[in-house]
């Protein structure tokens, strides 16, 4: 077993875990985070974006034990119980940037951290470009793009990054 | 995944002794290629040495007139770099498109290279730009480094810990992806050093990245997309699978060393 202590969503919080255990999986079944989701458990779809330190990471590929004496951002820590939503959420559900939902959690933290890199004044084309590691098998993409171009903007205007 | 003990060590010196004392023990940094991989079960390493806490092992910087990265510098740290884009774009440009940006925010030079996948884009960068891999033993030349499908010269208690490379007049990397892994179906890195031309290869050969020293010799006399006519790539040693026969990838290294070409030349 491995002691980890790490701040997840602004609160501390310290496990004994075995260290195979991978970072989405201490979310979802440790702290019962499960917003973050898995999708392919490859690397490839995005469900489990969360942030590491600020930055996307794919929560599937990365052991808990290495994000010891970190930090981690799920969506859960994106806005407080019963507050208004963070300015990303609330562009995805203005502009319905999602259908069955499954992609969504990952679609938001990446779009937040696509925001903290390129700014909020984002072409289609930069937001496509930087969502080749989120896939989304209903929408086709039209609204998330959509989604995030107006949350990048509404961000500029928010006290939540 | 089985089970494993997990290491943290502080210094390249005590990483190595834990490599020495523990028999099969492998070596991680962002876990990229080898989290999947033990996810699969197809490696099952008895401890991991995680390197991602050995400070200054991500600097990157120039020392006289090389460019030197250290081994956990991640793919978006090297794509993002004012050193890098300065020294080498292409090299920025090549870190830039490897995988999605989370990828890039976890994966690392260093992993890569030990890794030496025949898809992986950082050898061909490495070979064509005549680069050194320093380990915590020694100094590997690119071309003694390499050593085919998924092995390297390195010894099992061996430990990369930068690359230097020497900096080129020119350089350009383009990729042809494959449309659903995004991996490099073929990926051409061109440099045109002080002395000579090089043309490294990933995606296409069946012994990892190579050389093709036809289109070098005809590019150290004219360096321009136009010296190459005539030359082909012979099919023989290429990958063939579903998504491309190897002399379909034959035709794709002629087309992007090309286009690489006029790329480098449009740079400057």
């Amino acid at each position: 077993m491995a002691k980890i202590s790490l701040i997840v969503n602004g609160n501390p919080v310290t496990a004994n875990i075995d260290p195979r255990t991978l970072l989405v999986q201490f979310l979802r079944e440790n702290l019962r985070l499960t917003g973050t989701h898995v999708g392919c458990d490859t690397s490839q779809c995005g469900a489990c974006v969360v942030h590491l330190d600020g930055k996307a990471v794919k929560s599937c590929t990365t052991l808990a034990v290495m994000a010891d004496g970190h930090e981690v951002k799920t969506i859960e820590g994106l806005a407080a119980d019963g507050a208004p939503l963070h300015p990303m959420q609330e562009a995805f559900r203005e502009h319905h940037g999602l259908q069955c939902g499954f992609c969504t959690p990952g679609m938001i933290m990446t779009a937040i951290d696509i925001v903290h890199r390129r700014g909020h004044e984002l072409d289609d084309h930069t937001i496509r470009e930087e969502l080749e590691g989120n896939l989304c098998r209903c929408t086709g993409y039209q609204n998330i793009v959509a989604s995030i171009s107006a949350g990048a903007k509404a961000m500029a205007k928010s006290d939540l990054a | 995944m089985y089970e494993f003990k997990y290491h943290r060590p502080g210094t390249v010196r005590q990483a190595a002794n834990l490599l020495v004392k523990n028999e099969d023990a492998k070596v991680i940094a962002g876990g990229h290629t080898l989290i999947p991989v033990m996810k699969q079960r197809l490696a099952s390493p008895p401890h991991l040495v995680d390197l991602s806490h050995i400070e200054g092992l991500n600097a990157i910087e120039m020392k006289g007139r090389s460019l030197v990265i250290g081994a956990t510098a991640k793919h978006a740290e090297v794509a993002t770099s004012a050193i890098v884009g300065e020294a080498i774009p292409a090299l920025a440009n090549l870190a830039g498109g490897i995988g999605d940006p989370a990828v890039r925010h976890r994966g690392t030079i260093g992993g890569s290279l030990a890794n030496n996948d025949p898809t992986a884009d950082y050898p061909a960068a490495v070979l064509a730009l005549g680069a050194t891999i320093v380990t915590n033993k020694r100094r590997l030349k690119a071309e003694e480094f390499f050593q085919g499908l998924f092995t390297t010269a390195l010894e099992a208690d061996e430990i990369i810990t930068k690359v230097m490379f020497p900096l080129p007049k020119k350089a350009a990397y383009i990729k042809f992806r494959n449309q659903a892994s995004r991996y490099a179906l073929v990926g051409v890195f061109v440099a045109r050093r002080p002395s000579d031309v090089r043309v490294a290869v990933t995606g296409a050969g069946s012994e990892g990245v190579f050389r093709v020293t036809a289109f070098e010799e005809a590019l150290k006399k004219r360096f321009a997309s136009k010296a190459l006519e005539g030359i082909s790539v012979p099919a023989e040693g290429l990958n063939s699978d579903i998504h491309g026969s190897a002399e379909y990838r034959a035709h794709l290294i002629g087309v992007l060393t090309r286009r690489a070409v006029d790329a480098a030349n449009a740079k400057q």
